[in-house]
């Protein structure tokens, strides 16, 4: 019961089906588990989707998570990770006023220390993007804060296992069995 | 025997293409499938569906209901008692949502059932059109796979899934919702039947090192105890179970969807476990040194208070799917698979053996509950009628043959502890929902689906009046079914409680109930009403020996309770006996 909660990033590789979503993320909220977030996208096999979710919770939930997400009827393989066992990372962009950039030379230092790329500028405003660990992200914009934000947007999480998935191998095996 | 030629002929898989309507091919697929009843309701987005159905009616029969809950409902019973897929129809919108109750009472109750919903034009979607409800959206939690079709040529591929999920590994109910326009477009048809979907593994393999784990477990056992539920039915292996007991010698009880798998007389059969289970499997499940848990899941109404269930036990899960290893009760050794095979593989590694003292126990513990509760149950002594002798009735006209199919509440206890089963798939209840109105619709369904069967239905004067409607349904069809109305004049179950729990404050319990004779006799219903013990025996006969359908009511005593009972939160152990 008094189990640590842990950051686990699951990864779910399914069918490129509409509703799957909602499927998914219905297992979730039954549970009363937020999702810190998620991102769906293509994987490294055409048409297959992979969805990476972040959730706080302790392993046994995980664990039970997962088995929940495979019994649906379109996933393919779905797996819980800790962070230690990804590499993962975020990113994010910036909306600022153009004439900031002039007036608060601190700015131009803080885009250069922190690997910020600009992405557009012109007479009215210019946009930052940064891709980087939540701490990182999390520092430009406090940073940032100070002058004025028009607009700020993070994305989830996205990463990719240390171990093999071998999700090929497990479709290649469900074929042969046909 | 003309009609059965002509199914025939179409069951053979289409390899030539030809070109129809959608909802042609949705009939077509269906006979395909070999469904020759289908239950279901029409209205304006799955007309073109019935008008085609019109045409077919000489090779599909459709049973309209008078509700699309009893449409669901009646594809459960038909589902339950023959093992094979049911289906229901309805429109969309309200028809839809009508059936949402049947669909999850049917995922709860791994029910294969595929439902097929008429909607809006595709042009349409999203436009808060006239019936327009996400029925894929709202059914979502509560099914094993939906899909929505938007156009006719995914009918067939569509449908061949439809009916392989509902059936295959652990079995639930599938929507297919189809817009109008896919109905009327035209299309070359051809059908294949589904046998796999790639990122879908209904029946895990069986590992045999775990049979071995577990065959080791329970050879070395002292007191084994084996608790099945529906998995075995589900998983056609009775025979398998009934072989693994007498060989091993374990006592073994059963879950409520369980009931039946065994008959009741089987002399290591030890009674069912629960809430409402029999004294002795519940109490020595704190006893047994090795649980062995079959095609069961462990809910809370089995399990009571997890934190004191079976501790002292290792535990032996055996299951097709994978989720419910460990989900409630921490396994020591998990056997997934299909329980046919895996039991079969068990039967291989056990030992013979007897656990006559073991065994004892559970003799003994039956003793204290015939005592203190079933003799008061079956064989009363005071002026009221109890449900029991009704059931007991029943068991000695029908010489355990009968299906009993029940609704939800005191009598579905009384039902399922005291109804004695020869034959397997004879208990078809709501257990995992626990939905009232359950059993008068799944008792057409049983009845359509195994007519060589006597088939009754046990329902409460609570649950009796949620479809009572469906009575319509039993007159224009003529369905032979037999329906006992035990009437406490209470919502019995919840009085219980109320008397147990809430100090007696009968909030909304108190029923004050029509003539259901005269309801009965209004569709054309033989019907007689019981009020004395005396008159009690010759009513089940007559109701036994008629050929058409029947209505028995029984006045029972309002204020009986039901014992055994773990209260809410309590060791199984702390079963009560009053």
């Amino acid at each position: 019961m008094n189990e640590e909660l842990k950051t686990f990033t699951i990864s779910v590789y399914t069918e490129n089906n509409i509703g799957l979503l909602n499927r998914i993320s219905a297992i979730f909220q039954r549970r009363h588990i937020n999702i810190e977030s998620l991102t769906t996208s293509q994987s490294e096999i055409e048409n297959v989707n992979r969805f990476v979710i972040v959730v706080n919770i302790s392993e046994t939930q995980a664990k039970k998570i997962v088995g929940q997400i495979e019994k649906q009827v379109e996933v393919i393989k779905a797996y819980y990770h800790t962070d230690n066992e990804t590499i993962f990372t975020e990113s994010c962009m910036f909306k600022i006023k153009s004439e900031l950039l002039f007036e608060e030379p601190q700015i131009q230092n803080i885009i250069k220390e922190s690997n910020t790329r600009i992405v557009t500028v012109n007479k009215a405003f210019f946009v930052l993007e940064k891709t980087g660990r939540r701490h990182e992200i999390e520092a430009l914009r406090r940073d940032l804060n100070a002058f004025g934000i028009m607009q700020f947007v993070r994305s989830g999480r996205i990463a990719v296992t240390k171990d093999e998935m071998r999700i090929t191998e497990l479709l290649k095996a469900e074929k042969n069995k046909q | 025997m003309k009609e059965t030629q002509t199914i025939e002929k179409t069951k053979t898989e289409t390899t030539k293409t030809e070109r129809i309507t959608g909802c042609e091919a949705i009939i077509r697929c269906l006979i395909a499938e070999g469904v020759d009843i289908l239950y279901g309701y029409p209205g304006g987005a799955i007309m073109p569906v019935y008008d085609e159905l019109f045409k077919y009616q000489d090779q599909i029969h459709h049973v309209l209901t008078r509700h699309e809950q009893g449409a669901a409902h009646a594809a459960q019973g038909y589902a339950r008692i023959s093992g094979k897929v049911g289906v229901a129809m309805a429109t969309s919108g309200p028809g839809a949502t009508n059936l949402i109750t049947g669909i999850a009472d049917a995922q709860i109750d791994s029910t294969p059932m595929v439902c097929i919903t008429g909607q809006v034009f595709s042009h349409l979607l999203g436009s808060d059109a006239f019936q327009e409800t996400d029925i894929v959206g709202i059914s979502t939690p509560v099914t094993k796979w939906n899909h929505q079709i938007t156009k006719a040529e995914d009918i067939p591929e569509v449908i061949a899934k439809a009916f392989y999920i509902a059936k295959s590994g652990r079995p639930g109910p599938v929507l297919i919702d189809i817009t109008k326009d896919a109905q009327l477009q035209e299309f070359d048809f051809k059908y294949e039947k589904c046998s796999s979907v790639r990122s879908y593994k209904p029946v895990p393999k069986t590992n045999i090192e775990s049979v071995r784990a577990a065959a080791h477990l329970i050879n070395n056992a002292k007191k084994p105890l084996i608790v099945w539920g529906q998995g075995v039915i589900l998983g056609e292996a009775e025979n398998e179970l009934k072989a693994v007991i007498e060989k091993a010698g374990i006592p073994s009880a059963w879950t409520i969807l369980g009931a039946s798998a065994i008959p009741t007389s089987h002399p290591l059969n030890v009674g069912m476990v629960g809430m409402h289970g029999n004294y002795a499997p519940n109490k020595l499940t704190n006893e047994c040194d090795v649980l062995i848990a079959i095609g069961m899941r462990f809910d809370d109404r089995v399990t009571g208070n997890l934190a004191t269930y079976a501790k002292q036990a290792k535990i032996i899960h055996f299951d097709i799917d994978p989720a419910e290893i460990d989900k409630n009760v921490k396994t020591d050794v998990a056997v997934l698979g299909n329980s046919k095979e895996s039991l079969a593989l068990l039967l291989n590694e056990l030992n013979e053996n007897k656990h006559e003292a073991w065994h004892q126990e559970f003799k003994d513990l039956y003793k204290i509950e015939f005592d203190k509760v079933i003799k008061a149950d079956l064989l009363p002594e005071k002026e009221g009628l109890t449900m029991g002798e009704v059931l007991k009735e029943i068991n000695t006209q029908s010489k355990g043959d009968a299906a009993i199919v029940s609704d939800v509440g005191q009598h579905q206890m009384i039902a399922c502890r005291y109804a004695e089963f020869n034959k397997t798939k004879s208990n078809i209840t709501s257990g995992g929902l626990g939905t009232m109105g359950f059993a008068l619709p799944a008792a057409i369904g049983a009845k359509m689906a195994a007519p060589e069967r006597e088939v009754v239905a046990i329902i409460g004067d609570g649950g009796y009046q949620m479809n009572i409607q469906e009575l319509g349904t039993i007159f224009q069809q003529k369905v032979p079914v037999k329906i006992v109305v035990l009437n406490n004049e209470f919502l019995g179950m919840v009085r219980q409680w109320q008397q147990l729990f809430f100090d007696k404050r009968y909030a909304s319990t108190e029923m004050t109930n029509p003539d259901f004779v005269t309801i009965a006799k209004g569709y054309h219903i033989e019907a007689k009403r019981v009020t004395k013990r005396e008159e009690l025996a010759s009513a089940v006969e007559e109701m036994i020996a008629s050929k058409s359908s029947y209505f028995l009511e029984v006045c029972v005593e309002k204020e009986d309770n039901v014992f055994p009972m773990i209260p809410t939160g309590a060791s199984v152990s702390d079963v009560r006996l009053s």
